[in-house]
């Protein structure tokens, strides 16, 4: 056997085969960065804490940012276009308002829960036709939308409604135990997960999110290869807009009531958990599955800020931070690599 | 008149007019200024005085603005500024001394400054787009402020320094003073010296601009340290408005407000072209329409209704789009109704 | 090729802008299985008759027939659904999607539930490749590629589509010969199958190599359809200029660089900036005039950033009389006098909303710094003397520079560049674009800046013009600078057979 004269052909495959990967799965790897610090955070807290890694914390992990995963997909639907919406948290507490009201009135949840979704679905709408049919720029046609959800949350009740409906605490307080050493999940839970592999396949398997992703790249060639380009940016308004809805309610079950100031500043930390999850804000490169990941990210930081018991502050100081370091690195890459071709 | 009309600051003004004259209609009080122990009261005066910390701050966005850039931090520099010039104020336990008060206002407004090098560099030297880079401030600034002070609202005692947003000077208040001045040095730095041109340059065409030998770099970071310098001033007047440190409310949504304010004044989002007199007219704009909705008795907490809708109309009238589509529903409308045609027309 | 009918036939195509008429008149015909090439210089019509054909312009005047139908499109898709397909210069692909999305969106293969059939695709897009004779990975994304696989994917889009009818807007401006090679082998591909094929592009040997027909237009009309084989390239130029190239050459060249005392005012060794400019050597004497001629890609435009600080240099040296200068920013190379003349006037030179008087002031003001802001009575004094000495027409210095002709812009940005009394000033492409007369304007004023003692670099496309105009002129191949000659005596012809010689040691080059 003449290893010397096999090794440079199958060092020529190797280096092929890893040329390959990265033409063909290079936007991938902001999400599988993102991925190892999750890891390196996991590994780290439980070095230093000992019992950190609990099946009862990891499942609360979950548990606690149920509605932020949820507002996350529907961020990453906008974000890949190239736009943002920063009415998430506005119309998330509104609808959650607007929900409670409607439940003290003696609506049932059937109906309740489906409107709530209609709420948001409308103002995503809203904000969608000012994007694209009068050329609003989407930072400030989100933030008309979240003015316009901020106010409507008050006029439905200056203050906090609390929610006794049993079907919607269900959501929440059920613990559906798996296994047996104290893992578990709630409902919210598993409605977040759903609304994640929806996103997936979504914008995997449908023209509608193929076209998510061109509108991103370049949205004059989508237009001239002829994609649905307006109903498309429409569109991802409108996911971004009803995902905010069923946050509000998933937050609403959690906090098990409305209240007319929550969600301020929510819609920066999805932003943050979405860039950090790998998604560039340039559009047209990211996936769902990082935007998780950002979150849980974001979940274990504020369950670390948590235990080492220092102020909640730190925790949005941290969330700054890492979002800071990932932009700076994305930028290094960006330009790095245009600096090739 | 119709050079009158292009001027770009006839619909700011205008709409400004306009509210001011239908605040006056519902309550004639609204223009009414009495004179009590040599002051000035009046609707009109306290817009004068609430306006001032959305002055400094939509001053100093317009900057950035120009640049094509935008600055989302203002408001927890705000907060830090207060807490910084506060926590100060209170550790010397000498609230009213004059030298506490200097060294406080200076290291506050010089931490403001710190912020708004820190978001320059991000954006001139890093080339991070602005909203992220502004947006790691925004998120991490409110806790900085909340660790300064400890997670408490700080609160003083002190006259000197509550008569920076309260006192009064030849009757009007010594806040509105410091918007005019504010204003002056902006107008001045920008229209006297070459900034205005280099800035306004570079907000149009960077690349060309920097092919052109102007210092691009030096001028987006420098927009970015002007913007946190007044957002550091203002931070001082709204705590000496409350007498507090209020990390979490202090400057809440004001950069909102006063990307508003600018764009009111007829200076695009996309940067180029700004108008330091337009923003001054929208910045009085959005304090008018913030007392309007006060006097309307609707709670506070629902202005942003209002203002999401002031938001929409002024978007949509900057549209061309939405130009376009009224000027069409005009003509067809005109089309549709019968009329007895001119004599001109006859004869053509 | 099939004589009989032609695929695409237009008549008396019209097109009118306001006041402008960009197509009087035109007949233009295609064959199928022949490769047509439509040649002018810029303003002549090419683009609007593009643009008529494919849809992306309505006729004022004229009828177009596809395979003997009459028809009218209202919008590029209506074209394209003809069987008419374009693959513009600036791909109009989506660089963050896969080549297989890039070949098959829009009529994607569906599988179970509806759901996008990612094997099919790629395996649909791996045969429309291999129909091409391409070995592209379906599944890679389409951004990894260079531009000229790009565009070739844009083809196997195009066909994927069933075209009959081809046009190629420039497909060669971003390709070196390996790839221009390729993308001929693609196109006689083509040819053998029937589509007719529209060749667009300014590069006369290409077009001799692969176009069978050539139609030739000038200021909106039709001047003839020529068989390739039956046309000289002399004759070609003449038609598309519409005078004699002899004509042309009314300018003096001022005595030339014969000297060998003359001061040389800049030198640059070894000048590297990958991956355009590879160790180029290049001196310039003062008061002379140094045209760059080469091949698109052969690194004229980079060669230019590099000595001007535009780029940073990698490798190299550049001296300014004598002294060793730190080009290390556009700022610091007109503080020693080396100013530069982008080719991309309108996005990188001039500031359209600006007018005159600030785009004349722009350079000047930004080097004494912001605030020793020149006094508006001076700034106006100053473009007024500018306009007046360019000949800037109109002569309002408050215009918003925009509004003006393409010669003018330049005018304007030249005289910003003057304005910092420079030592040195490199033109890239200075007369693109630009109607003859005002071309002949700039030439001349290019003399006789050289004549008051500038240095100037002068790079064009126009082998013609760079003979005229410059004393001395530099080759460039591949990012190096093979030769330098002086331009007395030399004929277009010869210095095209300088800059199309092929490069001595070629051989590691694949």
């Amino acid at each position: 056997m003449t290893t010397t004269q096999t090794a440079p052909a199958r060092q020529a495959r190797v280096a092929g085969s890893r040329r390959r990967f990265m033409t063909r799965h290079a936007s991938w790897i902001p999400v599988f960065a993102a991925a190892a610090i999750l890891v390196a955070m996991v590994v780290g807290a439980q070095l230093y804490f000992g019992h950190f890694l609990t099946p009862r914390l990891v499942s609360s992990i979950l548990l606690d940012n149920s509605y932020l995963l949820i507002l996350a997909v529907g961020m990453t639907f906008v974000i890949l276009t190239g736009g943002i919406d920063l009415s998430v948290g506005a119309v998330m507490s509104f609808t959650g308002m607007m929900g409670a009201s409607l439940l003290r009135a003696g609506l049932p949840s059937s109906v309740t829960a489906p409107t709530m979704l209609a709420a948001g679905a409308l103002i995503g709408l809203g904000i969608g036709v000012l994007v694209q049919y009068f050329d609003v720029q989407p930072f400030i046609a989100s933030l008309a939308g979240m003015f316009l959800a901020r106010g409507l949350g008050f006029v439905v009740s200056l203050e906090s409604i609390k929610v006794t409906d049993s079907s919607i605490l269900w959501l929440q307080g059920t613990r559906l135990h798996i296994g047996g050493s104290g893992w578990y999940v709630t409902p919210t839970g598993i409605l977040a997960l759903l609304v994640v592999a929806a996103g997936a396949l979504l914008l995997a398997y449908t023209r509608f999110g193929r076209t998510v992703y061109a509108v991103g790249g370049n949205e004059q060639s989508a237009r001239l290869m002829g994609l649905p380009v307006a109903r498309t940016k429409l569109l991802a308004y409108v996911v971004s807009g009803t995902c905010a809805g069923l946050a509000g309610v998933v937050f609403t079950a959690y906090t098990g009531a409305a209240y007319p100031l929550n969600g301020i500043g929510t819609e920066l930390d999805t932003i943050a958990a979405v860039v950090i999850g790998g998604t560039l804000l340039t559009g047209g490169s990211g996936f769902v599955v990082g935007s998780m990941i950002g979150v849980l990210v974001y979940g274990m930081i504020k369950t670390v800020i948590n235990f080492l018991g220092v102020d909640q502050s730190w925790t949005r100081i941290t969330i700054g931070a890492l979002l800071l370091v990932f932009v700076v690195v994305q930028r290094v890459i960006v330009a790095r690599s245009a600096r090739r071709r | 008149m119709s050079a009158v009309v292009k001027h770009r600051l006839f619909w700011p003004l205008v709409v400004l007019l306009a509210l001011i004259l239908l605040n006056t209609v519902s309550r004639p009080s609204f223009v009414s200024i009495t004179v009590h122990d040599g002051r000035l009261y009046g609707s009109l005066i306290d817009v004068l005085r609430n306006s001032a910390p959305l002055m400094l701050v939509a001053l100093g966005m317009t900057l950035v603005i120009a640049t094509r850039g935008i600055d989302l931090s203002v408001g927890a520099i705000m907060a830090v500024s207060g807490a910084v010039a506060l926590t100060i104020i209170q550790d010397s336990g000498d609230a009213a001394n004059p030298a506490v008060l200097a060294v406080a206002i200076g290291t506050a407004v010089g931490a403001g400054l710190v912020c708004g090098l820190w978001n320059g560099f991000l954006v001139a030297v890093l080339g991070i787009q602005p909203i992220i880079a502004t947006l790691v401030l925004m998120l991490a600034g409110r806790g900085i402020a909340l660790l300064i002070t400890g997670g408490f609202i700080t609160t003083i005692n002190s006259d000197p320094y509550k008569f920076m947003a309260q006192g009064y000077v030849l009757g009007l208040p010594f806040a509105f003073y410091v918007s005019l001045a504010a204003i002056a040095v902006v107008a001045l730095v920008e229209r006297r010296t070459a900034l205005g041109m280099l800035t306004e340059a570079v907000g149009i065409n960077p690349e060309a601009s920097r092919l052109a030998g102007v210092r691009a770099r030096g001028i987006i970071w420098g927009a970015y340290a002007a913007s946190g310098l007044l957002a550091g001033f203002a931070g001082i007047l709204y705590s000496s408005n409350i007498m507090a440190a209020d990390a979490n409310a202090a400057g809440l949504y004001i950069e909102l407000d006063a990307i508003l304010a600018v764009v009111l004044g007829g200076t695009s989002l996309a940067g180029g072209t700004f108008s330091i007199a337009g923003t001054v007219v929208g910045v009085f704009t959005i304090q008018t329409l913030k007392s309007t909705i006060t006097f309307l008795g609707v709670p506070p907490a629902v202005t942003p209704v209002f203002m999401a809708a002031v938001v929409v109309v002024v978007v949509l009238v900057q549209s061309r789009r939405f130009r376009r589509w009224v000027g069409l529903l005009a003509a067809s409308l005109r089309a549709r109704s019968p009329r007895r045609p001119d004599r001109a027309e006859v004869a053509s | 090729m099939d004589d009989a009918v032609p695929l695409v036939q237009v008549t008396g195509a019209t097109v009118r802008f306001r006041s402008d008429t960009a197509l009087d008149d035109v007949d233009f015909r295609m064959f199928a299985g022949e490769v047509h090439s439509l040649m002018g210089e810029n303003g002549a019509g090419k683009s609007t008759l593009i643009k008529a054909l494919t849809g992306a312009l309505p006729l004022d005047a004229g009828v177009v027939t596809l395979a003997g139908e009459s028809v009218r499109f209202a919008t590029p898709h209506d074209a394209q659904r003809a069987g008419i397909g374009t693959v513009y210069q600036e791909i109009d692909l989506l660089p963050n999607l896969t080549v297989a999305e890039n070949i098959a969106l829009g009529r994607e293969p569906r599988g179970r539930l509806g759901a996008i059939d990612w094997p099919a695709m790629r395996r649909l897009a791996g045969e429309a490749l291999a129909d091409l004779g391409l070995d592209v990975d379906p599944a890679s994304v389409l951004g990894a590629h260079p531009l000229a696989v790009q565009q070739l994917v844009a083809i196997a889009r195009a066909l994927r589509a069933d075209v009959k009818v081809l046009v190629l807007d420039e497909p060669t401006s971003s390709l070196d010969l390996d790839e221009v090679a390729e993308l001929f082998r693609v196109i006689r591909e083509l040819k053998a199958r029937g589509v007719a094929i529209l060749f667009v592009s300014h590069f006369l040997d290409q077009v001799y190599e692969i176009c069978d027909r050539i139609t030739v237009l000038r200021n909106g009309r039709l001047v003839g359809e020529y068989l390739t084989t039956e046309l000289l390239r002399i004759d070609l130029v003449q038609k598309m200029l519409g005078r004699s190239a002899a004509a042309l050459s009314e300018r003096t060249h001022a005595d030339g660089l014969d000297d060998p005392d003359a001061s040389v005012t800049l030198s640059a060794r070894g000048v590297t900036v990958l991956p355009g400019i590879a160790d180029a050597d290049l001196d310039l004497a003062e008061g002379e005039v140094l045209g760059i001629a080469g091949l698109l890609g052969s690194g004229r435009s980079e060669l230019a950033r590099a000595l001007t600080g535009v780029d940073r240099l990698e490798a190299g040296v550049i001296r300014v009389d004598g002294r060793e200068a730190h080009l290390s920013s556009p700022r610091r190379a007109m503080a020693v006098g080396v100013v530069y003349s982008s080719e991309n006037r309108r996005t990188e030179g001039l500031i359209a909303e600006l007018s005159v008087l600030e785009n004349i002031t722009l350079a000047l003001q930004a080097q004494r710094g912001m605030l020793r802001r020149i006094r508006s009575a001076r700034q106006r004094e100053l473009a007024a003397s500018w306009v007046e000495a360019l000949d800037i027409r109109p002569a309002d210095i408050d215009r918003p520079v925009g509004s003006l002709s393409g010669g003018n812009q330049q005018k304007v940005l030249l005289a910003r560049l003057l304005a910092l009394s420079p030592r040195v000033i490199v033109l890239d492409e200075p007369t693109r674009g630009i109607d003859v007369g005002a071309k002949v304007e700039i030439q001349n004023l290019v003399g006789e800046l050289a004549d008051n003692g500038l240095s100037v670099v002068f790079i064009s496309a126009e082998l013609e013009e760079v003979l005229r105009v410059g004393t001395r002129v530099a080759i460039l191949q591949n990012g190096r600078v093979v030769d330098v000659v002086p331009s007395e005596g030399l004929t277009s012809d010869a210095l095209l057979a300088l800059v199309a010689r092929p490069d001595e040691d070629d051989g590691n080059d694949a």
